[in-house]
């Protein structure tokens, strides 16, 4: 029982960290339809940027800001330069200039930092372990991200339905056009909500980078999961990208957890083992698939 | 420092390429991985092998030699177009580079069938080396399958009894957990493989936990491996489950990244940069000062590469084409490598010494890897025998 909600656990906070990528990568696609490869990128500069004043200044909580700056100048920058002229053009054109651009990053990264990985120590404060309950022990930095990522969720929450710009980027996710018409400036409304993203995407970069490496190339590896996030909860949606998130979360850590268990239940030895790695590394590409057979826009779009 | 180090390299290129004017160079194609996570590897490669070309003033064996350079991102398939570009554009005879055993298993093929010839400074995979062996390709560092084998032995040597075992499910990871329980005594608690594109190993954490063993191998190269090691520490499992690990899951670069949560490991491996030999003490000092960085063992691999390269174009003063004579010259083993002592068995791979090191602070208070004992001596592969040269 203590393994099942310890697996959970970590499904959810894989969940929410895939939520901080999809949150910004949605909004972007849906607003301004706008296919966005560059996101992980973003990601990568903003655990760059934090894990690198982290370990210059020796503290992990100016980190913290540096990576969000850095993210989300870069974000700003991104869109100023390059996306706004993208907006008119079709996705071919998007996916290219884009992918373009995580060649530049990718490669601009290893001249600054080389490519050897990162490194940075956590603040003693996240160290260790602690008990949840008699026999669970959990990582106390992996609930500090389970704990981060709901309050952002929260934020983009009341952000999003309680606030003017929310009702815009609402609209803007609905009806491109109208809103457009209705006189209010779109281009800073875009930069806004690039900005905001990006900003989203260095939180998790820098969160990353204590439990994985930062090193160039982090984040092709978590972008297509994003992706697939994003179809799942429906493209523009931020509730759905947050549903979406968890349940791939959990989808893929129990798999991975799990299924190799059960096969060997039914077969032998090595054959097991290497078919449920296989499957598992399939299972949130099968669950896509599933459900854009039965809900093409999305599991959080009313069919219309 | 980043910038110096490169315009050394452009100017140890441009000298090179007047030099190489004057006398016809030879062509040598390295095909490595020169980007992504695991860009570090293929970029030690490489450095290691230009270091004894440069302190041979841009020659090897007293033959000019061009290197051509390529990154083939760890893809299988780029492996393959950049040989095809190689051997069809520039009749490239003699290649090098490959760090991955999922591109060496695509492009190996394709080169010793144009009859050219592949000396591997770093990719091992055991199906070129039983049945699967060729008189074209030479392995100059050591099979996955001994790699990680040394470190079931250095678990049985320590003493345990029961291991769980986990690797990245490819060629490469299959390749380490037989190598591991060929070598290892006791009993398997628990078997499982992972996505080489994973960096989360919290539900594999889980597992081990649950299962609860005497020690824990693991094989996760480059990245990879900085990940796990980090995660296995703050799960509260390094200080309760010993682990027991190949030089790849531990080179000096993950050792730096890591940081304290390294301290105490015990590692197993062919090459440390404190081995006792003339080679390796001029390579580890020479490379430092030019690259300021401590060498990794797929530096020392390249290098040795090249000084094997070196010797057999001394001995046909140049010539590649010839691939029986190189043959020849290279079985004949005049060189010396960073490793003490180095031989060619039946099917062309290493034997050689494996030594269990243990990851230790310094006296300067920075971790390194200090070798503790000999494990095994003159130990060739268990494949050799499969092998029809």
């Amino acid at each position: 029982m203590t393994l099942f909600l310890e697996q959970l656990l970590n499904g959810v906070q894989f969940g929410v960290m895939l939520f901080l990528l999809a949150a910004g990568l949605t909004l972007i696609f849906g607003i301004m339809g706008v296919i966005n490869l560059a996101h992980g990128s973003i990601y990568m500069i903003g655990a760059y940027a934090g894990t690198w004043v982290a370990a210059e200044t020796g503290s992990f909580w100016l980190g913290i800001p540096a990576g969000l700056a850095a993210a989300a100048f870069a974000g700003v920058v991104i869109e100023f330069l390059v996306v706004r002229r993208l907006y008119g053009r079709d996705h071919l054109d998007q996916v290219l200039a884009t992918f373009g651009l995580i060649l530049i990053f990718n490669q601009a990264i290893t001249m600054l930092f080389g490519r050897q990985p990162l490194f940075v120590s956590m603040p003693a404060l996240l160290d260790g372990s602690v008990e949840l309950l008699p026999g669970l022990f959990y990582p106390v930095y992996r609930l500090a991200i389970i704990v981060v990522g709901l309050l952002v969720a929260l934020g983009l929450y009341l952000l999003i339905n309680k606030t003017r710009v929310g009702m815009l980027v609402r609209a803007g996710s609905t009806n491109r056009e109208m809103v457009r018409a209705l006189g209010v400036d779109v281009r800073l409304l875009y930069t806004l909500v690039f900005g905001l993203g990006a900003l989203l995407a260095g939180l998790a970069g820098f969160m990353a980078g204590p439990i994985l490496a930062v090193q160039v190339g982090m984040g092709e590896q978590i972008l297509i999961t994003t992706f697939v996030v994003v179809v799942i909860g429906g493209v523009g949606s931020i509730r759905g990208a947050f549903f979406a998130s968890l349940i791939l979360g959990i989808v893929d850590t129990s798999l991975r957890a799990y299924l190799p268990g059960l096969l060997r239940q039914i077969m032998v030895g090595p054959e097991a083992d290497a078919l449920g790695a296989g499957i598992s590394s399939m299972g949130i590409y099968l669950l896509m698939a599933i459900v854009l057979l039965i809900r093409p826009k999305g599991l959080f779009i009313r069919n219309s | 420092m980043k910038l110096k180090s490169s315009l050394l390299a452009f100017a140890a290129a441009s000298l090179f390429a007047t030099s190489a004017l004057a006398q016809d160079p030879v062509k040598i194609g390295m095909i490595t991985t020169l980007s992504g996570p695991a860009g570090y590897l293929g970029q030690d490669v490489r450095d290691g092998f230009q270091l004894a070309i440069d302190m041979e003033g841009g020659k090897l064996g007293g033959v000019p030699v061009n290197v051509l350079v390529e990154d083939d991102g760890l893809k299988p398939g780029n492996g393959r177009q950049i040989a095809e570009k190689f051997l069809n554009d520039e009749g490239v005879k003699l290649f090098t580079g490959i760090v991955f055993s999922n591109v060496a298993g695509a492009t190996v093929p394709e080169i010793v069938d144009a009859d050219a010839i592949f000396v591997s400074p770093n990719a091992g995979p055991s199906e070129f080396a039983g049945k699967g062996c060729n008189p074209n390709y030479f392995v100059l560092s050591w099979l996955t399958d001994t790699m990680q084998g040394s470190a079931g032995e250095n678990a049985t040597d320590l003493g345990y009894k029961k291991a769980f075992v986990l690797a990245p499910n490819y060629q490469a990871g299959k390749d380490a957990i037989a190598g591991f329980k060929r070598y290892f005594k006791g009993e398997i608690a628990g078997e499982l493989y992972t996505r080489l594109d994973q960096t989360d190993f919290a539900a594999e954490m889980a597992q081990i936990k649950a299962a609860n063993p005497d020690v824990v191998f693991q094989f996760q190269p480059g990245g990879l491996g900085i990940a796990f090691l980090r995660q296995y520490q703050q799960s509260g499992l390094l200080g309760a489950i010993p682990m027991v690990i190949a030089e790849p899951s531990m080179d000096h670069a993950i050792l730096k990244a890591v940081g304290d949560a390294a301290e105490g490991l015990n590692v197993s491996g062919a090459w440390n940069t404190d081995l006792d030999n003339d080679t390796n003490r001029e390579f580890v000092a020479k490379f430092q000062e030019t690259y300021k960085r401590t060498p990794t063992m797929y530096a020392a691999q390249g290098y040795d590469t090249a000084l094997a390269i070196a010797s057999v174009l001394k001995q046909t003063e140049g010539k590649v084409e010839d691939v029986e004579a190189f043959r020849t010259a290279m079985l004949k083993t005049e060189f010396k490598t960073t490793r003490g002592s180095f031989s060619f068995g039946k099917n062309q791979h290493p034997v050689q010494d494996w030594y269990a090191m243990q990851v230790v602070k310094g006296d300067d208070g920075q971790l390194t890897l200090k070798t503790r004992k000999k494990l095994l001596s003159a130990h060739g592969d268990p494949f050799a025998g499969d092998c029809d040269l």
